[in-house]
């Protein structure tokens, strides 16, 4: 018990499952910070991602394994996260739109709405079964001094890695990017500036929902997917931009790692049984609500009367 | 038929019940609480474990439930209601979560995802109300609604509504006026909890049975979605929206269409709901109730 390989281990788990929650966190943090408002809908457009990555690869993969797989593999990802932001741009246009300059209460409740609406077509057209991607390639253990690292943990981690720096970049270096930054900071003036900002708020919307198409099919590859399954992940993501402060893009992907260790040592080493696993993320979110609101890396914000 | 609808109208007071408390968070407060849920299940197994375990009358647990589910508004009211409105959803939301998961796991208490069973009937003065002889029951599950709006309504013209209604139009208003916000937010969360308590009480005993399985986060949408449906801030609207959303519940059974239509009909009917209401008529069927000039709270201004 409690050996370093031990710890290594649980280290490694933790990771790979902050890192998918650091993915969907992002586009809640995105989100927040140019709307002020919870996407609500958000867990439950990476579970349509997810699906939608799915059945592309069941179409599209053929028998045989090989590197035609791999490709099938990626092209399903790719799908999944089209359709995705697709879904995200009209729901923030059908739903979110008309009520941006109403009252906070009235887009939440649109949200809330929306993200019901999601979750039960779901199970209607696909029913309320939970499926589980065929592993495309193998996924024996590679044992390394005692801790055993599996292939599709060494896969999230990679593909995790690639859309933060991807996202990072474009949002600090790319017009686009500053352009999201700006509309961030202060909707007027940027609109004075020349920026279109329902574009850019429209471009935020499909970024933020790929990613979650991207967590949805990788939680696909390691654990299930099923229609209700965007509510719980979606809430932890959530509380994981909480932690890290909302609005702030490396914030949310420290919040989702630090989420994911918690989550992993909670169970492994503080003895918190497995049923109440899911608690572990609300108890630090009041916890941190209360110790330090804006978050680990947000600014604290003035109330302006 | 009769005994189907007569099923439905003790739905709806019970759903009324519960519609009453959250319409005091967030149609006086505007404070969006998600958790009607959680207090209507803490409600329940107050009066489930109470009389089973130790063969306390079910009118004794009324008051234990509401002060139970009081506590517990008081122990989530406290650290989230200094926060802002859309961290509040997402706590509060978690909140229930949390109550279904410890329900779920303590065994001894709980006894777990059976559930409790063989809850005793009520009994007042030597006659049975049994929840299968319909009437006597409905009767009872109003007479409850009844006085809670009764209760609620002279709450919300006194010093503390016109408090909460201050705190909803501008809160940094009203505390300059000397309005203590926090202690109004946690007083009207509260209040909203111990309803939910008593409406838990009754869904006890009715269905002489409790499991965590009944008490899901859809159910607090259903709340939600009656205040809105009936409109925010007005506590006849939400009875009225109480009756909208169980016999929208209860179509396919009504209709006896349960082979064509689908079990998730409703819940995508109440998505819809929620989304339709924001935009066209964010007030509800009824509107607000006001005794003072109009304020454009829910107005959409068009855009510059």
């Amino acid at each position: 018990m409690g050996s370093i390989a031990e710890l290594f281990q649980h280290l490694m788990n933790g990771l790979t499952l902050g890192g998918i929650y650091a993915l969907i966190a992002l586009g809640y943090t995105m989100v927040y910070g140019i709307l002020k408002f919870i996407n609500f809908a958000h867990g439950d457009i990476l579970m349509v991602g997810s699906y939608i990555g799915l059945f592309t690869f069941n179409l599209i993969r053929g028998e045989s394994l090989g590197v035609w797989t791999f490709i099938a593999f990626f092209i399903a990802m790719l799908a999944g996260m089209l359709f995705s932001a697709a879904l995200g741009m009209v729901i923030e246009r059908v739903a979110y739109k008309p009520l941006r300059r109403a009252t906070r209460l009235a887009p939440l409740l649109s949200a809330i709405g929306v993200s019901f609406i999601l979750s039960n077509m779901a199970a209607w057209l696909w029913g309320t079964r939970s499926r589980k991607l065929d592993y495309p390639f193998r996924n024996t253990p590679i044992n390394i001094k005692g801790v055993a690292i599996t292939p599709h943990q060494i896969f999230i981690l990679v593909i995790v890695i690639i859309m933060m720096v991807a996202l990072k970049l474009f949002v600090d270096r790319s017009r686009v990017g500053k352009a999201m930054r700006a509309t961030s900071l202060d909707q007027d003036t940027a609109k004075l500036m020349g920026i279109k900002v329902d574009r850019i708020i429209a471009v935020t919307f499909a970024i933020g929902s790929a990613l979650a198409a991207t967590a949805g099919f990788l939680i696909a590859l390691e654990i299930k997917v099923y229609p209700s399954m965007g509510t719980m992940t979606g809430l932890k993501a959530f509380v994981a931009a909480v932690v890290g402060g909302i609005g702030n893009i490396s914030g949310a992907m420290l919040g989702g790692i630090l989420l994911g260790l918690l989550e992993t040592f909670g169970v492994a080493l503080l003895g918190i049984p497995y049923g109440l696993r899911d608690t572990i993320a609300f108890v630090a979110l009041i916890l941190i609500l209360l110790i330090k609101p804006e978050g680990l890396l947000g600014k604290a914000e003035k109330e302006k009367v | 038929m009769l005994n189907f609808l007569l099923l439905i109208f003790i739905y709806t007071g019970i759903y009324a019940l519960m519609a009453i408390g959250q319409n005091l968070i967030t149609g006086y407060v505007g404070l969006l609480s998600l958790t009607q849920a959680g207090f209507f299940a803490i409600g329940s197994y107050v009066t489930a474990i109470l009389t089973t375990k130790l063969g306390v009358n079910f009118w004794v647990t009324i008051p234990a439930a509401a002060l139970f589910s009081a506590l517990f508004g008081l122990l989530i009211g406290l650290p989230t209601l200094r926060l802002k409105g859309d961290y509040l959803a997402i706590a509060t939301l978690g909140f229930g979560e949390i109550v279904r998961n410890i329900l779920n796991n303590w065994d001894k208490l709980t006894n777990g995802p059976m559930g409790i069973q063989k809850i005793p009937m009520v009994t007042i003065f030597g006659y049975t109300i049994s929840p299968y002889k319909k009437w006597g029951f409905l009767i009872m599950v109003w007479l409850f609604v009844l006085f809670a709006y009764f209760l609620f309504q002279r709450l919300a013209k006194s010093r503390l509504g016109r408090a909460l209604e201050a705190i909803r139009e501008d809160e940094i208003a009203a505390s300059s006026m000397g309005i203590n916000t926090t202690t109004y937010k946690v007083w009207a969360f509260i209040l909203g909890a111990s309803v939910a308590g008593i409406a838990g009480s009754l869904q006890a005993v009715f269905v002489l049975s409790v499991a965590p399985g009944v008490f899901t986060f859809m159910v607090s949408i259903m709340v939600l979605c009656t205040v809105v449906l009936g409109g925010m801030g007005n506590f006849r609207a939400v009875i009225l929206g109480a009756f909208l959303i169980q016999f929208i519940s209860y179509f396919p059974q009504l209709t006896g269409l349960t082979d064509i239509i689908p079990p998730q009909f409703r819940q995508v009917l109440f998505g819809l709901i929620l989304v339709v209401m924001m935009i066209w008529r964010p007030q509800g069927i009824l509107g607000r109730e006001r005794r003072s000039a109009p304020t454009p709270l829910f107005k959409i201004k068009r855009g510059q």
